[in-house]
């Protein structure tokens, strides 16, 4: 309680005392965009359009109404000598202006029922992804085809807490962007899998709730290659601004050859998972997996944040059977935010994890976790 | 304006900051009490407080009332109170019974792969399918639920598992021993004589209304023994429970509640008993009985929306 | 009633026993407006970390996690304990005056209802310095991530709530049963005030939804604590449940913060124009149907989240629909001034400032209401652009104007005229630097609720927490200007403060003594 008190002052304090060296550093790849993009897919078209039509119906009335009030503040008042008329009431302009604005929105309905109907017509899809938001990440299943892979922030938190200066794509790049083919009508499929998240790409005009245990869905196509960023948008927890979405859009073929390339991957895993790897392989790939996938909460040093997330430094899940704790991360803590993390990682990510807690932070419990010891365990259940 | 009509205004009052105080202390205390369940004593300690602030509260409202100071004018303003905390009241029921069509209607068929596109299209949302295709295969709609979507995908790693056995209608055959249905001609009768009463008092008819009074409160203590015991049942015998997924929820929250206000109810109306024997209350001095009277109706009508949609319909 | 109210003079125990057991209308009033402006600054406090944060890009300040706090405190604070007491302490100082009653209906709930709130946010604000912190999830606490993801501490939050929604069903009903019942004799209905008129109407909501939203934190309470599903798809619920029951509630609340400032404003215009309130019948007839539509609109905070496709054009249409209400009361505020004989003090100011930035965060309202348009919009600033547009230039703006306003009538003293003008220009001007500029982030992408944002959105935050700091200047240039006018300014005699102003409050002497109308006024 005292620590956090403390705490609260120490920012309040240092936010005074910081602000004014704070302006010294102006970045320089800030855009200056103002308004909506038009985007690339008929969707966010759409939105456009009907996102102008209303600026102008209400720059108009706008300028209509604050013109009057202007005229009004100028010319009549009491220092110009005006005197007050004492009217109070008058049937027709009060039905007039009940009913215009009636009909202008019975006009604008129009267009925002077409364009709405342009959002939901996701018939007929070429091809159907799956998407499942994770506390903090994407999860992206091409469905039928076989290939699911995470995404996840590639920015680090270096950059984020100031010890580096930040990249150009500070916050707007991924491990592994999803990846289109240009022309093919794609359903995406959006759920989560702990909380709700929403996946937004604002140049395909998509945006669609991830909701755990239910499925929403939208749709794209497009003809322009190119690289698209979006971001989560629903409140998901303390990562909710650190799990941008990127999307590559590709030529046919190259898909189709990225397509491939992905499905050879799996299957080459596949035939690696017996391999047995020494501890130094295990540390250094461990470290890279805690860095992305645990550190946000359990942090880097492995104290966790008391009362929300364990420390694993001393834990006695880390420092206890292996078994035990690879379960953790295979079944995940039902009815907590630790979940399962078997979709989410590869089993040589899990063992490098799993060996990397056993053994960083003065943990030295100096057994040797091993991929096929996660497979067991997998298969046992 | 006579004198007497003059509208009272109390002068300062310790009651309501000890209220205040009270409540403070059941908020603080419950929300330490669901986290550590053995550590109760700051929500005992607020209830007391709130209790006896409560008692002291009406009683001396009672005695203003009795020494003439309330005039026409404040009563109707007990009145207002009243019924606009009954309105309350209905909207809190109300988020309960919405939840309870969203659930049933919509979400359900969600889960279940069937939720049509619209109004005149029956096709379904390509969601709705991914939903019973992907997440919960082989959930099947259903009202009530008996199999959970979690056991549909899961089976017996489920967590929300199904009830054995539901709260519906059990066939004509058994009808008899079916306790809801006692309950609802239970609390119907109670209604009923609780309107008796109150005519026996607009008549001053004492005796009428002191018995009638008398056998509304035991209608009242005799609908929650059944309420008890079929909440005993459901746990002992048909495996329904709270946690048993979204029939369990729904059945004990709405079943539960109203129960709660049954409670107070029949509190209420007990009251108002023991008043009237001490023969407080005339045909134009009834609030106090009226009000209670009014809760009841309520809490009468409410039952009759649960016997319908928790009970009755599937 | 013979003496009057304890002063310091009486010594301290008499002055705190007086103003901690009080009854009086005019006390309580007084208790609620200095407990909101507390609240304002607390909650005003959490924004300026929110916009120290975001000033740059990267973490300087806080953790995200705090930040996130910081996020919900401030929403929670300023809705539920700055801006609904504010307009509560309003209505309990003017009602009774303006409706000639010798105080409320109910005086000692009335107490209590006031009460209830310190303890209320007292609970709420030590969630902060819990083990796991405070509320994280957003004031719109959105299960699953404010029930199975949730610190414990929300277990307080629960029943601060609950203590808080019943305080201000108590509050409410006071003010339905003085309205009602209270009323000089020939105060009919469609003679009352404005002001007042939007508030039993107010109330009216309030009694019908805060029970609602009791209902959703007591369901998230059952499925925290007591193993039920109601927002787990797993039982057979669904987290959007919550959803649809807290908006249900929640749509309906930001019009009970807007109603009472219609109010406010119904009366100061007319007084500054000196001439009456153009359009009286309409204008509760408009206000009667805003509160009536506000029940019925609520999922279009729920575009995104794949109701089906008739559910979405529904609720287009009806929220659509609230723009011609709204702008018969704007146009009528407009027609008010015309031809009258207008002059500027501070609380006009405020008013007509009100009714144009209120305006323009109603046209930005009306494009969130177009859900295809909405996909885009939808939790980015534009969305906090407008909401603020709404409340801070609409209601914050209304309470200033109301402050200035009737202040000399509670304390019998005038403000510096010259500082409330100044005053105005800050805020004016400050406002729109920081909440303006949100309007281009929004569109642009950037989402709310962010700790840490892109460098494409660097200048435009830079500057919007420029605006904000100088906007949270004018809020102490208010404080100071109130408290040098209550120790020591030009005391004011006369009953009617302002030349224009009419109503049975201006009747009164001034400063109004502690017990008005105790005999009914009559009016004609
Ligand atoms: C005081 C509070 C207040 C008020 C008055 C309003 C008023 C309106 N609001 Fe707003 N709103 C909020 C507070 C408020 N809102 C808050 C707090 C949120 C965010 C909650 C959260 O997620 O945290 C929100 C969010 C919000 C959303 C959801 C956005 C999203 O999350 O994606 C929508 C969507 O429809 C919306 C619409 C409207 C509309 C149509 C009005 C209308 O009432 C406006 C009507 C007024 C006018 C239109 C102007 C005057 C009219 C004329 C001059 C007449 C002529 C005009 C025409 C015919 C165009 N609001
Ligand atoms: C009526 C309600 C109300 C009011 C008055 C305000 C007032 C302000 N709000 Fe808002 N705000 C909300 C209701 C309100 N807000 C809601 C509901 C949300 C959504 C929360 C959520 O997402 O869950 C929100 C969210 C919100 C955000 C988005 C946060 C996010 O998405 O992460 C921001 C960011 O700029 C912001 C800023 C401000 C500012 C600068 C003010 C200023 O007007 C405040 C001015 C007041 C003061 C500054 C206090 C007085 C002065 C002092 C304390 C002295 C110190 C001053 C200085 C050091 C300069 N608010
Ligand atoms: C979203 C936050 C989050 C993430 C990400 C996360 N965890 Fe956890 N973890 C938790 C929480 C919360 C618990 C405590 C669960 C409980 O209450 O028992 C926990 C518990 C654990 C435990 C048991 C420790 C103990 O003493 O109880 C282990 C081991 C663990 N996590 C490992 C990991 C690993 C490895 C990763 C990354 C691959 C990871 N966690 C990612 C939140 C997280
Ligand atoms: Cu995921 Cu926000
Ligand atoms: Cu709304």
């Amino acid at each position: 309680m005292l620590k956090r008190a403390k705490a609260l002052f120490l920012s309040l304090l240092s936010l005074v005392v910081s602000l004014p060296a704070l302006g010294s550093a102006v970045v320089e790849t800030s855009t200056r965009q103002l308004n909506m993009p038009q985007g690339v897919t008929e969707v966010s078209q759409a939105a456009y359009d009907i996102h102008m039509i209303m600026v102008w119906v209400c720059t108009v009335i706008g300028v209509g109404v604050f013109g009057f009030m202007f005229y009004v503040m100028y010319a009549h008042r009491k220092s110009r000598g005006a005197v007050a008329e004492n009217f109070h009431e008058n049937l027709v302009v009060e039905l007039l202006w009940t009913i215009v604005p009636t009909i202008i929105l019975i006009v604008m309905a129009f267009p925002a029922t077409t364009a709405l109907l342009k959002v939901y017509d996701t018939d007929n899809p070429d091809i159907e992804i799956k998407v499942t938001g994770y506390q903090w990440k994407w999860q992206y299943e091409y469905l039928g085809e076989g290939v699911k892979f995470m995404s996840e922030l590639n920015t680090s938190l270096d950059e984020v807490y100031g010890r580096e200066p930040k990249g150009e794509h500070y916050l707007r790049e991924v491990t592994e962007p999803l990846v289109l083919p240009v022309g093919k009508k794609i359903r995406f499929l959006v759920t989560g899998n702990d909380v709700i998240h929403s996946w937004w790409v604002p140049d395909f005009g998509v945006k669609r709730d991830a909701v755990p245990g239910l499925f929403t869905s939208g749709w794209a196509k497009t003809d322009e290659p190119g690289i698209y960023v979006g971001e989560c948008t629903e409140l998901c927890g303390l990562g909710h601004a650190f799990m941008p979405v990127v999307v590559e859009v590709k030529e046919e073929a190259e898909y189709n050859e990225w397509l491939a390339g992905k499905k050879a991957e799996a299957a080459e895993y596949a035939s690696t998972i017996g391999k047995q790897w020494s501890a130094e392989e295990l540390m250094v790939r461990g470290e890279e997996v805690y860095e992305r996938s645990c550190a946000a909460c359990h942090q880097s040093n492995g104290e966790g944040i008391p009362g929300v997330f364990p420390a694993l430094k001393d834990s006695p899940i880390a420092l206890g059977p292996m078994v035990g704790h690879i379960a953790v991360l295979i079944d995940g803590v039902a009815g907590t935010s630790m979940q399962s993390f078997a979709d989410q990682l590869s089993e040589v990510d899990i063992a490098a994890v799993v060996h990397y807690e056993r053994n960083a932070w003065d943990n030295n419990v100096g057994d040797v976790t091993q991929p096929l010891d996660v497979l067991n365990y997998k298969q046992s259940k | 304006m006579s004198e007497e009509s003059t509208y009272y205004v109390p002068e300062q009052s310790k009651y309501p900051i000890a209220a205040a105080t009270g409540f403070g202390l059941m908020a603080y205390g419950a929300a330490t009490w669901v986290i550590d369940s053995s550590n109760p004593y700051i929500l005992i300690l607020g209830t007391l407080v709130m209790a006896v602030v409560m008692c002291m509260w009406w009683n001396t409202v009672i005695t203003e009332n009795m020494q003439g100071l309330a005039n026409a004018q404040l009563k109707h303003s007990y009145v207002l109170g009243m019924l606009w905390f009954i309105f309350s009241e209905v909207m809190f029921f109300a988020a309960f019974f919405g939840a309870l069509f969203y659930l049933r209607v919509i979400v359900n068929s969600w889960l279940g792969g069937d939720a049509a596109i619209g109004i005149f299209d029956d096709t379904p949302t390509d969601a709705a399918v991914a939903n019973n295709a992907i997440l919960w295969p082989g959930y099947e709609a259903q009202w009530p639920v008996m199999e959970t979507p979690d056991q549909a995908a899961n089976g017996d790693a489920a967590i929300f598992k199904g009830p054995d056995q539901a709260m519906s209608f059990p066939g004509w055959a058994n009808i008899f021993s079916w306790l809801p249905l006692w309950n609802t001609a239970v609390l119907l009768t109670s209604s009923f004589t609780v309107h008796i009463a109150h005519t026996g008092l607009k008549n001053n008819n004492r005796k009428q209304f002191v018995t009638w009074l008398g056998i509304t409160v035991a209608l009242g203590l005799i609908f929650l023994v059944l309420q008890a015991e079929e909440y005993i049942e459901a746990y002992q015998h048909m495996g329904l429970t709270l946690d048993s997924g979204i029939y369990g929820t729904t059945f004990f929250m709405l079943t539960g509640f109203h129960g709660a206000h049954v409670t107070l109810g029949t509190i209420m109306l007990m009251v108002a008993f023991f008043r009237s024997l001490k023969g407080h209350f005339t045909h134009d001095d009834q609030f106090g009985f009226e009000s209670a009277a009014w809760y009841w109706h309520f809490v009468d009508v409410v039952w009759v929306g649960l016997f319908l949609f928790v009970y009755v319909l599937d | 009633m013979a003496h009057g109210p304890a002063t310091l003079a009486d010594g301290w125990k008499a002055y705190i026993s007086r103003w901690v057991f009080t009854t009086n209308h005019k006390d309580i009033g007084t208790l609620y407006l200095w407990f909101s402006f507390a609240m304002f600054i607390l909650g005003g406090a959490f924004a300026m970390i929110i916009r120290a944060e975001l000033f740059q890009p990267g973490m300087q300040l806080i953790k995200p996690e705090f930040f996130n706090q910081m996020t919900t405190m401030h929403g929670l604070v300023m809705v539920f304990g700055a801006i609904m007491p504010a307009f509560v302490g309003l209505a309990n100082w003017m009602i009774p005056l303006m409706i000639g009653a010798p105080d409320m209906a109910l005086p000692r709930m009335n107490n209590l209802s006031f009460w209830i709130l310190p303890f209320a946010f007292a609970i709420l604000t030590s969630t902060l310095f819990m083990e796991g912190g405070g509320p994280n999830f957003g004031w719109t606490f959105y299960a699953p991530l404010s029930t199975t993801y949730a610190p414990e501490s929300v277990n307080f939050f629960i029943f601060a709530i609950h203590i808080m929604g019943a305080s201000s069903i108590m509050g409410s009903i006071n003010i339905i049963a003085t309205v009602m019942n209270m009323r000089a004799p020939g105060m009919t209905y469609m003679k009352m005030p404005l002001f007042v008129w939007t508030w039993v109407i107010t109330a009216f909501l309030l009694v019908a939804v805060m029970p609602v939203l009791a209902g959703a934190v007591t369901m998230m309470l059952m499925d925290i604590n007591f193993g039920t599903s109601f927002f787990n798809a797993a039982g057979g619920g669904d987290p959007v449940l919550f959803q649809h029951v807290f908006w249900f509630f929640g749509h309906p609340e930001v019009y009970i913060i807007i109603l009472p400032a219609f109010g406010v404003v119904s009366q100061i215009i007319p007084t500054f124009s000196r001439k009456p309130l153009f359009g009286y019948s309409s204008m509760v007839y408009a206000t009667a149907a805003i509160a009536f539509l506000s029940f019925v609109v609520w999922a279009h905070h729920m575009f995104t989240v794949g109701m089906p496709i008739a559910g979405e054009l529904y609720f287009m249409y009806a929220t659509m629909l609230i723009a011609v209400p709204t702008g018969v009361k704007v146009f009528n505020w407009i027609t008010t001034m015309y031809k009258g004989s207008l002059t500027f003090e501070t609380p006009m100011l405020f008013s007509i400032a009100f009714v144009i930035l209120f305006t323009f965060g109603g046209f930005t309202g009306l494009m969130l209401s177009i859900a295809a348009a909405d996909m885009q919009y939808h939790d980015t600033y534009f969305v906090v652009a407008h909401f603020h547009y709404v409340m801070v230039a609409g209601a914050v703006f209304s309470g200033t104007a109301a402050i200035y306003y009737w202040l000399p009538k509670w304390c019998g003293k005038m403000y510096n005229e010259t500082m409330g003008q100044v005053q105005f220009w800050v805020a004016f001007i400050g406002f729109n630097i920081a909440f303006m500029p949100q309007h281009f982030l929004g569109l642009a992408g950037m989402p709310r609720r962010y700790a840490d944002y892109g460098l494409q959105f660097a200048d435009w935050n830079m500057v919007s927490s420029v605006g904000a700091f100088i906007y949270g200047g004018a809020q102490i240039m208010l404080l100071i200007n109130v408290i040098l006018t209550i120790r020591n300014g030009k005391p004011v005699a006369d009953e009617k403060v302002w030349e224009g102003a009419e109503g049975l409050e201006w009747t009164v002497a001034t400063p109004a003594p502690y017990h008005t109308f105790e005999k009914p006024p009559e009016v004609k």
